[in-house]
């Protein structure tokens, strides 16, 4: 076990370190640069070569990759250059941060708390009414851009009938107290409900529309896995044994069909990331996803360095966890 | 050591995909085979019904399916007439709805224009349908595109193992790990000037290492399989094997995500769009690029909006409907 988690981790460091270069280079290859976008195309020479030689551009390519490398490993990527001029790229991130993770998570919760028992209900009533009708509602989910969605419910829930709010993440005039940066977590730290009511209330939406991408993927290999399951010689024979149900389907169906869930489950995060900027971008979230979109039009170099490699590292750290996790749950995982 | 489909190195994503792998290429191999056999008129027919001759005869029954192929039909059928059924100039401006259109008022239906005008005083139907046709080529050429490179690196990595299938392999794991968005949107950002085939080649760049995976793992699975040992125990030459003997066979699994590919690239072309990292050419107006563009509008116009998003959606849905069933009918496990 243990060895399988080091072959892992350094497996994960390999990947990290050519994403690092790959970023590099594309950074570099990106047409415009900083100099252009922050002093505009008409600028002299001679402040241009003053701005480069400020950020350490006007160096050989490798050295600048040197430089960089060594920076990143102590967690230093230089100011924002655009998005929040001299602030730490580092911070802006981690301030944003909470409020993707925030929206992710529920946006995950939602999605699992839908989609597993629905997969296994229409998997148990195979090619009844309910079956098609969630399948083909699971299709549409597929269908359907998240963007659209979002609007859509925003135009529906919060412009047209008012019922929950339109963007953000809580109202401003709470001045709620701020400990961790998630907010409903906050609102109960502090004692302050309403803070925390207020923010889940913001979050319903965003929350509802992101759920949409790792929903259809759940239900689908739910509803695949508990038809597989089911099919066993495992369960004709604890069937046939006069096991009660209740047993058949917690520990014989349920425990089993779950494993390749649990790896679908970690996937879908990168899928969420993706989501998430889509989604955020749609209700001012604040998020890291509103960031990456804003230092991509305005080239912030830094900021987009953070942002990607921290998005890559999230996910392969969290898909090092579901195959341990996987180990754990499986054995046959473990000597093969 | 002989690589084989069950990597002992998995993460979650590789399993996911060689499991897809194994299950439809194995299936596709026996109907091959079967195909091979009886056009050789070495063994007489003995009675067997090939794979794909069941799959479509159960295809042919799917309602599913059928729903799948009348909406991809029509859409075909549309992109190819549009230009000659629209009935304006997609990229003028008219006269008659410019003299109605002013800042905060968009002119409605109308005898002639049955959508009414987009927000530069353009047909909105006429759009649409020539839109049909600009969906479909970049759904098309990325799909296209994305399958190449996936057949070229899978192929490479599934026939000749050693070294090349290590290279091969760690470049997909580092395309893996990056969200898809996020790579699809880099790569988008590369270029200077956002145009039609930019957003097509980010695009399918996202689903090459998805394609080398999948192919590679049943090329894999190939290797070992009886009649690539009989073929080689024949004397026929290695390339023969490859080309004529592993890779069609491993088809299925590539065809099957094909079609699903279809339906996401347009989707993804939507999300670039709405990033701004969409086609900039609004001569050649396309779906996503109208519903992203429209999103600015969309608290005073939603119909703007809504006519491109539900196009996409029941496109999406067709090819989505049409690639799960197929994936269904190639699963020999799912025969009963």
């Amino acid at each position: 076990m243990l060895r399988f988690i080091i072959r892992r981790l350094v497996q994960m460091v390999g990947v990290l370190v050519v994403l690092s270069l790959l970023l590099f280079l594309w950074l570099r290859s990106l047409p415009g640069g900083t100099v252009s976008a922050i002093l505009g195309e008409r600028a002299t020479p001679a402040t241009r070569a003053a701005m480069e030689k400020a950020f350490g551009l006007d160096e050989p390519v490798w050295v600048q990759y040197g430089k960089f490398v060594g920076r990143v490993l102590q967690g230093d990527f230089g100011p924002s250059t655009s998005v929040l001029p001299g602030t730490d790229a580092l911070d802006i991130f981690l301030q944003r941060f909470p409020a993707t993770i925030e929206l992710s998570f529920f946006a995950m919760l939602i999605a699992v708390a839908l989609g597993i028992p629905m997969g296994y209900v229409a998997a148990r009533r195979r090619a009844s009414f309910l079956d098609n009708a969630s399948v083909v509602f699971s299709l549409v989910g597929v269908a359907v851009p998240v963007f659209f969605l979002a609007f859509l419910l925003k135009y529906v829930f919060a412009i047209k009938l008012g019922w929950l709010p339109v963007s953000g993440r809580q109202d401003g005039s709470l001045d709620a107290t701020r400990v961790t940066g998630f907010f409903v977590i906050d609102g109960l730290l502090t004692r302050e409900f309403d803070a925390s009511v207020n923010a889940l209330k913001h979050l319903v939406l965003p929350a509802v529309a992101l759920a949409s991408i790792p929903f259809a993927v759940i239900f689908r290999i739910t509803r695949a896995s508990v038809l597989e399951v089911l099919d066993e010689d495992y369960i004709r024979t604890a069937e046939s044994k006069g096991l009660t149900n209740r047993v058949i389907r917690g520990r014989h169906v349920l425990r089993n069909a779950m494993l390749p869930v649990t790896t679908t489950i970690g996937l879908q995060i990168g899928a969420l990331l993706g989501g998430a900027v889509l989604t955020e971008a749609v209700f001012s979230w604040g998020g890291i996803g509103e960031a990456l979109a804003l230092s991509f039009s305005r080239r912030d170099y830094p900021v987009l360095q953070v942002i990607i490699l921290a998005a890559a590292a999230v996910y392969v750290l969290v898909n090092l966890l579901v195959d341990i996790m996987y180990a754990v749950i499986d054995p046959r995982v473990r000597t093969r | 050591m002989t690589p084989s489909p069950m990597d002992p190195r998995p993460s979650a994503k590789k399993n996911r995909i060689d499991s897809l792998a194994a299950t439809a290429g194995g299936g596709t191999a026996t109907a091959v085979k079967d195909v091979h056999v009886s056009a050789a008129g070495k063994v007489g027919d003995t009675g067997g019904v090939s794979l794909i001759a069941s799959a479509w005869a159960r295809l042919r029954r799917n309602p599913v399916f059928l729903l799948g192929a009348a909406i991809t039909l029509v859409f075909v059928v549309l992109a190819l007439v549009a230009p000659w059924i629209a009935p304006h100039d997609a990229s003028k401006r008219i006269p008659e709805l410019l003299d109605d259109l002013r800042p905060g008022a968009i002119p409605g239906p109308r005898d002639g224009f049955p959508l009414g005008s987009d927000e530069f005083g353009r047909d909105l139907l006429s759009r649409l349908l020539v839109g049909a046709r600009q969906t479909l080529i970049v759904g098309v050429f990325a799909t296209i595109f994305g399958l190449t490179g996936g057949l070229v690196l899978g192929t490479l990595a599934g026939a000749l193992g050693g070294w090349v299938d290590s290279v091969v392999m760690r470049v997909v794991d580092v395309m893996l790990s990056i969200p898809s968005l996020l790579l699809a949107v880099s790569i988008a950002a590369l270029a200077p000037r956002p145009s039609q085939w930019t957003v097509i080649i980010a695009i399918a760049t996202v689903q090459v290492p998805i394609f080398a995976r999948l192919l590679r793992g049943s090329m894999l699975a190939q290797r070992s399989s009886d009649h690539v040992l009989a073929a080689r125990a024949l004397g026929v030459k290695p390339q023969a094997i490859i080309f004529r003997h592993m890779l069609p066979n491993s088809l299925g699994p590539v065809i099957v995500q094909s079609t699903l590919v279809l339906a996401t690239s347009i989707i993804d072309a939507a999300g670039l769009s709405f990033l701004g990292l969409g086609n900039s050419d609004d001569r050649q107006p396309e779906w996503g690029q109208m519903l992203g563009e429209a999103q600015r509008l969309i608290q005073d116009y939603p119909h703007l909006a809504f006519y491109p998003a539900i196009c996409i959606i029941i496109v999406a849905l067709g090819f989505t409907l049409m690639g799960e069933s197929l994936r269904e009918a190639l699963d020999p496990k799912s025969r009963r």
